[in-house]
């Protein structure tokens, strides 16, 4: 990401107010669609604002008040919620694209007809959320295609009710994520892979390491920034979790709450119009994310310095060997 | 000798592995769309009967009987989701590359400010500011508007952030200043040379924005209140919320069906494309 090119430096002076032009449209609509209404947000969060019954109240300006609220009551638990669906999902998918990527990648294994199981593997990522909860709903109802298969199996004798069972719809939850995203990971792992000197691992393969060894010792460390950069997007996502759960559970978090996800509470204030407490909800949530995205900047702007680092490092290896 | 043909059955072990490995995965994500589609093609009665792993001979039946049920709209929820979505694509890939394009071709004071505030804000989603949203949008009459829609789809940090890499890779500034010299206003430069050259990125992402925008649930479930408006997702989410056990299940299959498929049907061709597509925009490993 390199600022400086030789060859732009000759005509470009003159030329300046273009370069002011082209992108207005970009930063126009995002300071209508985004900001101002972020500021907007911000701003509603310090005041009483709801509707009850017909009546508006509000708004009227209580200060921190509805932060205090949020924190001595729903918070904590649908945070809490969001992170415990985010990581269970997460475990998997990261621990399986991790292998897959190794397996496409290795050298010895040479694997045949990768382009099949990928473009199976991908697949899910561009599956309609909330349609596929949707299927899953149906599938695994009381009485459905998966509960009747089990019985007459005879796996079960009874019916599992997933739905109304804490961790049956925790799972669900966590398995569609995974579905959803382990292809995606996977190719963007097998990408970081692929971008590793080759020379690295026959140089280890004459000192006999075993691929094992290779693995952990060169593949590891050497995509850390990937793995960096793949964990903290899928947390920024995770954080967004909304439509998956809120179709599973008609919006409700069945049961009693506990997959109920932080913008599904968001969700509700909105739709009920509590706009005092959904300002307090996305402030909160803006913060959180706003750290999340400084790491994100990090991991892609050092990218420069990273590649440099690492090539120096080659080299010391090299230099060892 | 010994130590070569151990080594042999030791991989040729690891590949029996491997490829059972695969096909486990690969059952896990299909066998979800096949019993969608096979339920998808039973009558309610056959699907209430219990679980078949074959399918049935309703698929017409369904189709009619879910384009004339007049609670569900799919007709219109397809036709929206395609104005929506297609124009959400054209609009972000065009003034993304505009953007891309103006950072890095020309020389000016906010260049670098801006382009650190699009990759700060890229990963911010847009949840956090709905709320402001709508107020907006409510004050500017565009409550219930499909404008409201795409119109935000003019400013998308990630399709820029895709567009500048590739341009970087691939759009040499000589090629812009021999169209310079040849007397070609910048516009026409933009137009005429550097989107051509844009093309394979371009389609990149037009199809993610087009599947994203399509799939989008949240926003659209805030912004849209009338029937003749909703998308997709939003039918999607009423039949949810409908006393589930009064509807003609061959009719929810065919229903989750028709939101799905055309994506699928759409990924199956051009996958090659698409998955290469993913790695283009992330960090370079």
């Amino acid at each position: 990401m390199s600022n400086k090119r030789p060859n732009r430096k000759k005509g470009s002076v003159s030329y300046a107010k273009w370069g002011y032009i082209f992108i207005a449209p970009f930063f126009a609509a995002f300071a209508i669609f985004q900001l101002i209404p972020l500021a907007s947000t911000f701003f509603y969060s310090f005041f009483e604002f709801y509707r009850s019954g017909l009546k508006q109240i509000g708004p009227n300006f209580v200060g921190l008040q509805n932060y205090i609220q949020l924190f001595s009551a729903d918070l904590p638990k649908y945070l809490g919620n969001t992170l415990l669906l985010w990581i269970v999902g997460f475990i998997p998918q990261i621990v399986i694209s991790m292998i897959l990527a190794a397996l496409f990648t290795s050298l010895s294994l040479r694997l045949r007809v990768q382009g099949f199981f990928k473009t199976v593997i991908y697949m899910p990522n561009l599956i309609m959320a909330s349609a596929f909860a949707m299927l899953f709903f149906a599938l695994f109802s009381d009485s459905g295609p998966i509960n009747s298969a089990l019985v007459s199996l005879h796996i079960t004798a009874e019916p599992i009710r997933f739905l109304a069972n804490v961790w049956g719809t925790r799972s669900l939850v966590a398995l569609m994520n995974f579905l959803m995203w382990f292809g995606n990971t996977t190719i963007l792992l097998m990408a970081a892979i692929m971008g590793i000197d080759t020379g690295l691992y026959e140089a280890a393969e004459i000192d006999g390491c075993s691929s094992w060894q290779m693995f952990w010792k060169i593949t590891l460390p050497l995509i850390n920034p990937i793995l960096v950069y793949v964990l903290i997007t899928s947390m920024i996502g995770g954080l967004q979790m909304f439509d998956v759960p809120q179709i599973l559970t008609n919006g409700q978090g069945s049961p009693n709450r506990t997959s109920t996800t932080i913008i599904m509470y968001l969700n509700n204030h909105l739709f009920s119009k509590n706009y005092g407490m959904a300002g307090a909800v996305s402030t909160v949530l803006f913060l959180l994310c706003a750290v999340l995205c400084l790491l994100v900047f990090k991991v892609l702007t050092q990218d420069e310095s990273g590649q440099k680092k690492r090539k120096s490092h080659k080299a010391a290896k090299g230099a060892v060997k | 000798m010994n130590h070569q043909e151990n080594y042999r059955v030791r991989i040729f072990l690891a590949r029996v592995v491997s490829y059972v490995f695969l096909a486990v995965l690969s059952i896990l994500c299909l066998f979800f769309f096949y019993l969608l589609l096979v339920n998808s093609t039973r009558s309610n009665f056959e699907i209430q009967k219990g679980f078949s792993a074959l399918p049935g001979q309703s698929f017409a039946a369904n189709f009619k009987n879910v384009l004339a049920n007049a609670n569900i709209p799919v007709f219109s929820g397809i036709k929206n989701s395609l104005i929506v979505s297609g124009l959400t694509a054209a609009l972000s890939v065009y003034f993304s590359v505009l953007t891309a394009y103006g950072i890095y071709a020309y020389d000016f004071k906010l260049k670098k400010i801006a382009y650190i505030f699009i990759m700060l804000i890229m990963m911010m989603p847009t949840q956090v500011s709905a709320l402001g949203f709508l107020r907006l949008i409510t004050d500017i009459h565009l409550k219930d508007s499909l404008v409201a829609l795409y119109l935000p789809g003019i400013a998308a940090p990630v399709v820029f952030f895709f567009m500048k890499q590739y341009m970087e890779a691939s759009l040499p500034m000589e090629i812009v200043e021999a169209a310079r010299i040849d007397g070609s206003g910048e516009f026409q430069t933009f137009n005429h040379i550097v989107l051509p050259i844009m093309k394979p990125a371009l389609a990149v992402q037009a199809i993610f924005t087009f599947v994203t925008a399509w799939n989008n649930y949240f926003l659209p479930a805030l912004v849209i209140d009338s029937t003749k408006h909703k998308t997709l997702p939003i039918l999607i989410a009423q039949l949810r919320s409908a006393d589930f056990l009064k509807f003609d299940m061959g009719q929810v299959y065919m229903i989750i069906a028709i939101a799905i498929m055309p994506v699928i049907i759409v990924y199956l061709f051009l996958s090659k494309f698409i998955v290469r597509g993913v790695t283009l925009g992330s960090v370079k490993g």
